[in-house]
């Protein structure tokens, strides 16, 4: 028998690429890590006239994105980011991705090496359905957002937003804003985010001093 | 006629052609007055082109898609030029009415390369000065004098600006110094199994297969064309340790393995040259080859790509891509070891670093180099190349290249 999905609302959708965008100044170089289609990077691309670039395993998102103009390299996040240049892009998004790296820490690194600021969203596992499902039927969770069985999942780390906190007092970079995003909403300050927020973006900044 | 290889330039270009079948067309560009100043500042002309065309231009001459051949290749790109030909052209499961690169949508124009031998200008022609064939005083050229020639190519044919060029290998090397030395004439490139420079180890074996051909006795210095016999010999040896390096430990494996070619048993003779089936591969390769391909161009082409190195020509590939105007499509393929996709990687490096459009791929494939070229990899190509060039053909007719 599998695990009971929770329903939560879809984080790659509309109101993630959004909130991304907010983010954004216009005409800044961005780098999209694991891009899937290219939407957000296109909508950056023709609305906020940036200079995209994005990066994607999978190679049928690789079609999608040249169909959409985007340029696109095909590369797994886990064996390194050595064909991108030092200092090359204003801004990395790493959306929905950190959490399937091998070596999360050491992928920031490089991503500080590469880009002035990170736009990082990450699934918090500590959402009050979550706990309610892993304590009440003593199972690992699966939900909408995140639909894999333990054994088949590409999501290697589970991690909650204090937990993101904690590594950002490790990394090459600090946190400049920590935005929750609760429902459909995305917003500046909640109570209980840890509990509440199914994601939060981290919009992170390379540390004075480092290269 | 004096040789074989020069009496393809001497058919008429108004040869009637077989309906369904591609005609080979000649233009003579760099004619007395205007020479062709070479990059070593030696000068030749006239250049006679051979070239093919297919499918139709289009009314505001804007869908040109220029095919830049490698090494050995020749103009005849898909189809057949005679009902009766036993094979179609060299890459016809790529090019052709609804393939890859699609000619009910696109005008394709591939020539053969200044220094060939299969058509256009290279040292089995004649020496208008002389009456003779170039033979080893065909001047020295490089890839840009080969780029020139196709712009030359391009202005007979009255079209300003292509869509896109696309080339594997030394063909590659071609679409990056056209990119490079004329970026005003192009919209896309796309790149396969290519890299900046060749590699040492790739000049090694440049190197054998031409000392292949120097030892053969019957080379005579490159001047063997008024003799009845070719250096045969070293061009098909040249050819064979080529040919390895086209492969892959994995695709020899594959298609031959430790397999004998007559019988099961070992003829424990050494007079009996051809035991193992990789070995008759081999020597079919070289011998088929020497029947279509000159000695002296060999050697002039093998030092074109010898010499090719775009960080020694602009000081760094990042100065050199910063010329270029132009997207990019570049691929690699894992077995390739010839060009390794660590090359086509600094590539893209640079591109990056240079703020240009680039998307890159390496694909996975067991055939070594020659990979673009093999009918089962094509679909892996096909899924890469034409939503890049629909999407370059878009944006060039919406004005958004």
């Amino acid at each position: 028998m599998c695990a009971k999905r929770i329903h939560l609302p879809d984080p790659r959708a509309a109101v993630t690429n959004d909130l991304i965008i907010r983010q954004i100044e216009r005409e800044a170089r961005v780098l999209d890590l694991g891009c899937g289609d290219a939407a957000l990077l296109s909508r950056l691309h023709s609305e906020h006239a940036c200079q995209v670039l994005g990066v994607e395993r999978d190679t049928e998102a690789f079609a999608l994105a040249m169909e959409r103009g985007v340029p696109i390299l095909q590369a797994d996040l886990n064996k390194g980011l050595a064909i991108l240049p030092d200092h090359s892009f204003d801004y990395a998004v790493l959306s929905q991705t950190l959490q399937q790296i091998g070596r999360p820490l050491e992928l920031l690194h490089d991503i500080f090496r590469i880009a002035r600021r990170a736009l990082v969203v990450v699934p918090n596992f500590a959402h009050w359905r979550i706990r309610l499902q892993v304590t009440l039927e003593g199972r690992a969770p699966v939900t909408d957002n995140l639909p894999y069985e333990w054994y088949d999942s590409p999501n290697v780390h589970f991690l909650s937003m204090v937990d993101f906190r904690d590594l950002a007092r490790r990394g090459n970079f600090q946190i400049v804003k920590e935005i929750p995003i609760i429902g459909t909403r995305a917003v500046n300050q909640a109570l209980f985010a840890n509990l509440r927020a199914h994601s939060a973006l981290y919009v992170l900044e390379r540390s004075a001093g480092t290269v | 006629m004096t040789t074989d290889f020069a009496s393809a330039t001497a058919e008429s270009p108004f040869a009637e052609v077989a309906p369904g079948c591609v005609r080979r067309q000649y233009a003579t560009l760099f004619d007395s007055i205007a020479t062709l100043t070479l990059q070593s500042g030696a000068k030749i002309g006239p250049v006679t082109v051979a070239y093919e065309t297919y499918g139709t231009l289009s009314p505001r001459r804007d869908n040109v898609i220029y095919i830049c051949h490698a090494l050995t290749g020749d103009a005849h790109v898909a189809g057949r030029n005679a009902p009766q030909d036993r094979k179609p052209g060299w890459w016809d499961g790529f090019v052709g009415s609804g393939k890859a690169i699609d000619t009910d949508k696109y005008f394709v124009i591939c020539a053969n390369v200044l220094g060939g031998c299969q058509g256009t200008t290279g040292p089995s022609s004649l020496d208008p000065q002389t009456g003779a064939p170039y033979g080893p005083d065909f001047p020295f050229i490089t890839i840009r004098d080969i780029v020139s020639v196709h712009n030359a190519l391009l202005d007979h044919l009255r079209i300003d600006k292509v869509l896109a060029v696309v080339g594997g290998s030394l063909g590659g090397m071609q679409v990056l110094e056209w990119a490079i030395s004329r970026p005003e004439r192009m919209g896309a490139a796309v790149l396969l199994a290519s890299g900046p420079r060749l590699s040492a180890q790739g000049i090694a074996f440049n190197a054998v297969g031409r000392r292949a051909i120097y030892a053969d006795p019957l080379f005579n210095e490159g001047r063997y064309y008024s003799s009845e016999t070719k250096p045969r010999f070293g061009l098909a040896l040249a050819r064979m340790i080529a040919h390895i390096t086209y492969l892959s430990e994995q695709s020899i494996e594959l298609k031959f393995g430790r397999r004998l070619q007559n019988g099961d048993q070992f003829a424990y003779d050494l007079r009996a040259e051809t035991e193992f089936q990789i070995e008759s591969y081999l020597h079919y390769q070289g011998k088929s080859f020497v029947d279509r391909f000159d000695a002296n161009s060999y050697l002039t082409l093998t030092r074109v790509m010898d010499y090719f190195d775009l960080t020694e020509q602009y000081g760094s590939l990042v100065d050199a891509f910063s010329r270029t105007q132009c997207r990019f499509l570049v691929v690699s393929y894992t077995s390739d070891w010839l060009f390794p996709t660590s090359q086509s990687e600094e590539i893209v490096r640079a591109l990056i670093q240079a703020r240009r459009h680039v998307s890159f791929c390496e694909l996975s494939s067991p055939y070594g180099h020659d990979a673009f070229l093999i009918e089962a990899e094509l679909p892996k190509l096909q899924q890469l190349v034409v939503p890049f060039l629909d999407r370059a053909y878009l944006d060039l007719r919406t004005g958004q290249a």
